[in-house]
């Protein structure tokens, strides 16, 4: 440590650090980056949250009451895009950016131009697509799987949808190349795959997982773009084509996705489990593994989300098993994270509280996966409520509280400031009650039969949707909470520590607090690598 | 202490880590203009004006930001690890375009062996061509659809016979990698005369295909009556073909760029990332077209 902080010292006299506006614009530090990244998520999220507030406002009661139905179905499209490309993968992007450098001890992301570049296409992204709110015939509003021959409906707003996901497309391409060629090139010396932190494993194996479904993406909605503007017939049945066709390729990149926006979830909660457990992490490898297996499994189980459209038997028996598969190194996972908190010496701070919510939450939704996994089950439940509150129980309470313990671990090493304990805590509480009230009774209303997608339902739905748009409230408004708890931190809170939490081992704790401009821009030396990969 | 790891590092130079760069938002930027513009056209709120601009700036985007990125490779600003991350960057960037294609090939696939069989009746499938189409779909492949889609009114149409034109061109592309090989050899030799011959020969064969191409493009839409819009077929068939055809164009001019600076006498025998990407991207084009040739014109 001596020597790091030695060396940080004298290389401060020529840091070469801009200033202003510059420095934002024209960006090609890490840190920099990955805060950019992480803002711009939060805005979306807000954005996002306040369109799915609009959309629990509009199912408060049964009835038509506040939006206009084309304007519904817009705001489920855009929330879930939003949602989807907007905060969380950007959000898992900029956690890269700023911790995967400090992990594998290296000075910056390898290609830190490229990295930039990547960042500010979101911002005009987005712009593409929030513009479709304003363009005559309104946003999309045929779902964010834009499912054909619905997607084809759309107005004016349909090449600005199909230009921001490519937009997106690139810049998460980009970003995962990013993360790639840091990880494999960048490692300090001695560093050796299987000493990494499980962060930058998950991240790697996302990153895979992008460079490979992406392009798919940007393939379908092309084709979707063609048979919209240039007579082509991949999904025109009178033309040989198949609308079916478009919901293969959108689901073989689809549920990969899925996985890109969980994955670094394990990674994070991998690293908080063991800090606050004050033991080695259980089962490192077969953690790795585990992960890798999910991403294998990932390419081969995309039509589980078609078994209604119509498939030949054997299909629908492939995908469910294959589907069930995945509850193996899932299962794994869970156990693993079990057995590390066995036995430990555990304390409840606000990352280790949100870390704990992930393990019951996600599994629950994880387990609802499960049952929609079913072939003749999933026909009862398919585009019912039951699908909705399935993944918001792995997304929110799965990708987003894990994001949230994420920023709460590793705020005091970027800003040198520790967040209030106390709000942190209320805000978990908040959120995890919130977030309950909001999703558990989506369950029974998708089990009795409401369906998705629709601004108005029977009256005998009417106490649940009343009891989930009150969650909703609750949720949404104390996400207020996160912010202003941050904000607090990074303007008075006190000086933390270089390690704040006693039982954490890895590199970014190696480093002094707030982690410098410029870190390892030596490697650092061996005896310090192999006690900060203590598994 | 000595594993494979710590000899791809030189400890004693450090990595190379660019100051603020104005080029990256310039370029999300120009995207932005380019696809606004394309929008609008598409949209018909406005002609090809602000598509065009977008085009100029994409221009202006490449020349620019190549040049510091060739400046500081001529100034020796990249060591040894450095050069790996852009060939690491180069190899994973082609995997993504490779599942850019995968996806037309998919729907390729699926569309012969899958859904137009099943639009035809197929096995247990009978009753979609009896109830839709009243039993009148003679699904094979090549085919246009049930309703016979393009722009013949008899909803005819022909197709490129494989061992014409396309094999010419598969034979322009193979040779094409040949040279370029060939070109890579006396690089690494330092015979700078044959390197610039060979670079230009591949070049030049590479906008010959180009030339093919659009005269098959031209024979199709004005005697065949294969058109984007003639169903299915025409459709698999213009993206494919034409999206290839897009990334041989690019590759070529990225070989016309190398080509000035082997002329300039850029690059070494030992260092010459630059020359190597082009050279894989041109291989990689080179395999898409044999995928073609093999799956879109012959069986």
């Amino acid at each position: 440590m001596a020597n790091t902080a030695a060396h940080d010292a004298t290389h401060d006299a020529h840091d070469h650090r801009p200033q202003g506006l510059k420095r934002w614009l024209y960006a090609t530090n890490h840190k920099d980056i990955g805060t950019m990244y992480l803002v711009f998520a939060c805005v979306m999220f807000f954005l996002g949250g306040a369109m799915a507030l609009l959309i629990r406002l509009e199912l408060f009661q049964p009835g038509m009451q506040f939006l206009d139905p084309a304007f519904y179905n817009s705001m489920t499209t855009m929330h879930a895009l939003l949602m989807i490309f907007g905060a969380v993968m950007p959000a898992w992007t900029g956690l890269a950016n700023w911790m995967v450098p400090l992990q594998v001890g290296a000075p910056d992301m390898a290609l830190p131009r490229l990295n930039n570049f990547s960042f500010w296409l979101l911002p005009f992204a987005f712009t593409l697509l929030l513009l479709t709110l304003f363009v005559p015939g309104g946003a999309p509003a045929g779902g964010w799987t834009l499912y054909p021959p619905l997607s084809l409906q759309a107005g004016d707003s349909f090449p600005l949808t199909i230009f921001a996901i490519h937009l997106l497309g690139i810049s998460s391409i980009l970003g995962a190349i990013n993360v790639i060629v840091t990880i494999m090139n960048m490692r300090a010396p001695g560093m050796g795959l299987l000493n990494m932190s499980l962060f930058c494993w998950t991240w790697l194996i996302t990153a895979y997982l992008l460079i490979l479904v992406m392009p798919v993406l940007a393939g379908a909605v092309t084709m979707l773009l063609t048979d919209y503007f240039f007579d082509t017939a991949f999904f025109t049945a009178a033309g040989g084509g198949d609308p079916v066709m478009f919901q293969h390729i959108f689901w073989f990149f689809g549920h990969p996705e899925v996985y890109i926006l969980i994955l670094p979830a394990f990674g994070v909660v991998s690293e908080i489990i063991p800090t606050f457990s004050r033991k080695p992490l259980f089962g490192y490898e077969s953690m790795v593994y585990a992960t890798a297996s999910i991403a294998f499994l990932s390419f081969i189980v995309w039509a589980h989300h078609m078994f209604t459209v119509g498939m030949p038997l054997a299909g629908q028996l492939f995908f469910m098993l294959s589907t069930m598969l995945i509850a193996v190194p899932t299962g794994v996972k869970v156990f693993n994270w079990c057995a590390t908190m066995w036995k430990g010496s555990i304390s409840f701070e606000t990352p280790m509280l949100f870390a704990i919510a992930f393990l019951f939450l996600f599994t629950l939704g994880g387990l609802s996966g499960l049952m929609l996994a079913i072939v003749p089950a999933d026909f009862q439940y398919h585009d019912t409520y039951f699908v909705v509150a399935h993944f918001h129980y792995v997304l929110v309470p799965g990708s987003v509280f894990a994001i949230m313990a994420a920023v709460y671990y590793w705020l005091p090493k970027w800003s040198g400031r520790m967040y209030d304990e106390k709000i942190g805590k209320l805000h978990f509480w908040m959120s995890a009650i919130g977030v309950n009230v909001l999703f558990f009774p989506q369950h029974f209303l998708g089990l009795a039969g409401m369906p998705r997608r629709i601004p108005d339902y029977a009256t005998q739905f009417a106490d649940w949707n009343m009891v989930s748009s009150v969650g909703a409230v609750i949720f949404g408004f104390s996400q207020l909470l996160f912010v202003y708890v941050i904000w607090k931190a990074v303007r008075s809170g006190e000086t933390a520590p270089q390690r704040p939490w006693e039982g954490a081992h890895g590199l970014e704790w190696e480093l002094p607090t707030p982690a410098p401009y410029h870190s390892w821009d030596t490697p650092p030396p061996r005896e310090v690598i192999t006690k900060g990969a203590m598994h | 202490m000595a594993n494979a790891h710590a000899s791809t590092h030189s400890t004693d130079e450090k990595y190379y880590i660019p100051h603020e760069s104005a080029w990256p938002i310039y370029g999300s930027a120009t995207l932005f203009v380019l696809m606004f513009g394309l929008c609008g056209w598409l949209n018909e709120w406005y002609g090809p004006w602000i598509f065009a601009i977008g085009a100029v700036m994409l221009v202006g985007l490449f020349v620019g930001w190549f040049a510091v990125v060739i400046d500081e490779h001529q100034k020796g600003m990249y060591n040894l690890q450095v050069d790996k991350s852009f060939r690491m960057g180069m190899m994973w960037f082609i995997i993504s375009e490779v599942m850019f294609f995968a996806a037309f090939f998919g729907a390729l696939f699926y569309a012969r062996h899958l859904s137009v069989p099943w639009a035809g009746g197929e096995g247990v499938k009978i009753f979609n061509n009896l109830l839709l189409w009243q039993g009148s779909y003679d699904a094979g492949w090549p085919t246009n659809g049930p309703q016979a889609l393009g722009p013949r009114d008899d909803g005819s149409f022909e197709t490129i016979p494989a061992f014409g034109l396309p094999a010419i061109n598969t034979a322009i592309l193979l040779l094409s990698g040949v040279t370029i090989t060939i070109a890579h050899h006396a690089l690494q030799e330092g015979n700078r005369r044959i390197l610039n011959i060979f670079l230009a020969v591949t070049f030049l064969l590479g906008f010959f295909f180009l030339g093919l191409q659009m005269w098959e493009y031209s024979h199709a839409y004005k005697d065949l009556g294969l058109q984007l819009s003639t169903g299915i077929y025409g459709s698999t068939f213009f993206m494919l073909t034409g999206f290839h055809g897009l990334h041989v164009t690019l590759g070529a001019i990225m070989l016309v760029v190398i080509w000035f600076r082997t002329m300039k006498g850029h690059f070494t025998p030992q260092r010459h990332f630059g020359f190597e990407a082009v050279a894989w991207y041109w291989h990689f084009v080179d395999v898409v077209w044999l995928g073609l040739f093999v799956f879109v014109y012959w069986v």
